[in-house]
């Protein structure tokens, strides 16, 4: 199964992203084999406005079945679980970290949005 | 390359709610306080800050938003299905019985140009000011300037506070200063988005506690620290005590006071900042403000 | 007669000019607080409410029964309001401008819209003034219709007089409100900051291209830059206030400076003969 991650570049190495809407990139790792791949989401920085619900549209698009992030705001929220993808919060410092508490089983399920909306 | 450095950066916004409260004065002395900032003006609709930081603009870029009709003339017939659809009152009937679009009622909406028939309504990117990066004697300045009407300030103040995170990563500085927007709509939220911690100026009067109440409001439903300072203080000090007891029974931080003092003009006229230009009591009251919101951040 | 009280930014006097006006007047007016996002005229112009209701937009709702997952909606939307997920729009009416474009464009007609609340509007009758105030809810970002609301409050304006206040800026809502109107009164201060705002506020008033003119708010705190400039764009000053602190004092209190400060009754009656005098003669400074 993929899950994935809001992080500030490419590797595993890179800064976790407590931002969803405005994260850079998307980590897309894949349980099974331990592989991903990288999703940018720059372009969300040029929406007008929207930006949660785009980058969300990204996390469907890439056939995730969970998402972990640090904050889910109430629109992007909408989308993921009307996708009936899983969101989990996590404080981590590396997306590597992440992933190894996503495996350790050891995150929070996010039931709703846990940040006020906003726009742009 | 972004890296876990990014995230250590601090970045303070300034706001006000109501204008006039002596904002950019503020934000201007801890310009002038700090050490290795960068300064950004996201208050676009009326940006002072470069009238006290005498920028050299170094870069300078157009900037787009949204979209705009535009009716080609030869190619509409009248047959009105535009001005009909459109909610915002955007058309204008001409004398040859042709149809032309006041730009800045136009929402950008694209309502009409898919509705033509005769496809006589092109659909442009709106150019809707510029965005400068420049050296200041305090560090470097990302600053805007909106056309009259120019539309979705937010999507500029996101754009201001991008570059000014850039410009903070590459030369390693760990302060961002934003100079905020009035009121509490669309630009304000896009400048509070993400930032460490908010500093609201106010004054002790009717109508800036009124405004205080719905920043502080909004600021709150934010995940960032909210500081709150009083300019002129002694206008009113039973106001400014009240302020100040509310703002720590909400579990904000009250940062200081400073008092009336028309040095605060002068120092603009001679086009420096309150720290710069004012000796004695108010600059040590800023100096305190300042302290008090760099510990506490 | 329609005038609007505008200035380039907030805190320059605007909200203190339009109530001490309106209080000065000799006849009954309607002023329309169009500051939707900080309107504070209330807090000066205090009476009795006359009625109070929630102001809505119209938004889409889907009929799922009718939608088949197209996806045209959300195509259509430069707003991207609504989103396509797992073949069903879902509609996010914070993000909605209420341009009504789903509904025209969905193939099944599954779009219909409904009201969705943004603001409060509150009328107030205080002495011979009646207010008229639009409050946009916190975390809204359209104040445009609900300034457009505002202003239809008053249908027939033949033979009344009407004040604006005006939101601060030169964005959207501030051309909205002094759009229509027969004159723009800008207040300013005469400091670096207030000459600058002032600047950008005449560039916009002359791109809508209403007679205004200016109101040297807080006169003697600066230095004369600001009637400097009017004088040389042959912009008239209709009135200066002086810099006082009794002034600044009554404000903060609430107060309305006609009343609590006699001495400064005559400037704001001086002001309306100015005002008029822009209005009836044109004779101010045009586009």
């Amino acid at each position: 199964m993929k899950v994935a991650f809001t992080a500030a570049g490419d590797t595993l190495d890179s800064a976790f992203d407590s931002r969803f809407g405005r994260a850079e990139k998307f980590i897309i790792y894949d349980m099974e084999n331990g592989t991903f791949t990288v999703i940018d989401n720059g372009q969300n920085f040029q929406a007008a406005q929207g930006a949660g619900i785009q980058s969300a549209q990204h996390v469907v698009a890439s056939g995730a079945q969970a998402l972990v992030t640090g904050h889910l705001g109430p629109k992007a929220a909408k989308v993921i679980f009307a996708a009936g993808i899983a969101a989990y919060h996590a404080d981590a410092k590396t997306v590597g970290e992440a992933v190894s508490m996503y495996k350790s089983k050891a995150l929070k399920p996010l039931r709703d949005a846990d940040v006020e909306g906003h726009w742009v | 390359m972004v890296d876990a450095e990014n995230l250590n950066i601090k970045e303070l916004v300034v706001l006000s709610g109501k204008g006039g409260t002596g904002k950019t004065s503020f934000s201007a002395s801890f310009a002038a306080l700090a050490d290795h900032m960068v300064l950004a003006d996201c208050d676009v609709d009326a940006a002072d800050l470069h009238l006290v930081t005498s920028p050299h603009i170094v870069q300078s870029h157009e900037f787009f938003a949204g979209k705009e009709a535009i009716v080609d003339r030869f190619r509409c017939d009248g047959c009105g299905l535009c001005a009909e659809a459109c909610r915002f009152e955007a058309f204008e009937a001409l004398d040859d019985g042709t149809y032309t679009i006041r730009p800045i009622h136009c929402e950008g909406c694209g309502v009409c140009v898919r509705l033509c028939p005769e496809q006589a309504i092109r659909f442009e990117d709106r150019n809707c000011g510029r965005w400068m990066i420049s050296d200041t004697r305090f560090g470097p300045m990302v600053h805007a300037r909106l056309h009259a009407a120019g539309e979705n300030s937010g999507k500029l103040v996101t754009l201001v506070r991008k570059e000014a995170r850039r410009l903070a990563v590459e030369q390693q500085r760990d302060l961002i200063l934003v100079d905020g927007p009035p009121g509490i709509g669309c630009p304000v939220i896009s400048s509070v988005t993400g930032a460490t911690a908010v500093l609201l100026v106010t004054e002790p009067s009717v109508s800036g506690v009124h405004d205080l109440k719905r920043v502080v409001s909004l600021a709150n439903s934010f995940d960032v620290k909210v500081f709150v300072c009083v300019n002129k203080a002694d206008i009113d000090m039973r106001m400014t005590e009240s302020i100040r007891r509310q703002v720590i029974e909400q579990g904000n931080h009250f940062v200081g006071t400073v008092p009336y003092d028309e040095q605060m003009v002068q120092a603009q006229l001679h086009a420096l900042s309150a720290i710069e230009y004012i000796k004695g009591e108010t600059r040590d009251r800023i100096e305190t403000i300042w302290e008090n919101i760099w510990t506490a951040m | 007669m329609k005038v609007a009280i505008a200035s380039g930014k907030g805190g320059t006097g605007k909200t203190f000019v339009t109530v001490n006006l309106a209080r000065s007047h000799m006849h009954p007016l309607v002023v329309l607080d169009c500051d939707v996002e900080e309107p504070n005229s209330n807090l000066f112009l205090t009476g009795e409410l006359v009625a109070r209701h929630r102001y809505s937009i119209m938004v889409p709702q889907v009929d799922e029964s009718a939608c088949t997952g197209c996806r045209i909606c959300a195509d259509v939307c430069e707003f991207n309001a609504i989103a396509v997920i797992a073949g069903k729009p879902l509609v996010f009416e914070d993000l909605c401008h209420a341009c009504g474009g789903c509904a025209v464009f969905c193939p099944q007609e599954a779009m219909t819209e409904v009201p969705h609340e943004i603001g409060t509007i509150t009328i107030r009758q205080a002495g011979t003034v009646r207010l008229v105030e639009g409050l946009l809810d916190v975390g809204k970002a359209l104040a445009v219709p609900l300034v457009r609301a505002v202003k239809n409050y008053e249908k027939s304006t033949e033979g009344k007089t009407i004040l604006l206040d005006a939101p601060p800026g030169t964005s959207c809502p501030m051309v909205w409100t002094i759009g229509d109107c027969d004159a723009v009164v800008l207040v300013a201060e005469p400091t670096a900051f207030g000459l600058h705002d002032l600047q950008l506020a005449v560039d916009t008033v002359r791109e809508v291209g209403i007679p205004f003119g200016v109101v040297i708010n807080k006169d003697g705190l600066g230095d004369a830059r600001v009637a400097d400039y009017c004088q040389e764009a042959g912009i008239p000053i209709l009135g200066k206030i002086p810099h006082d602190r009794q002034i600044a004092q009554a404000y903060a209190n609430g107060d309305m400076v006609v009343d609590s400060l006699p001495q400064y009754r005559q400037l704001f009656t001086r002001l309306w003969t100015s005002i008029e005098h822009l209005v009836f003669s044109k004779g101010g400074s045009h586009g």
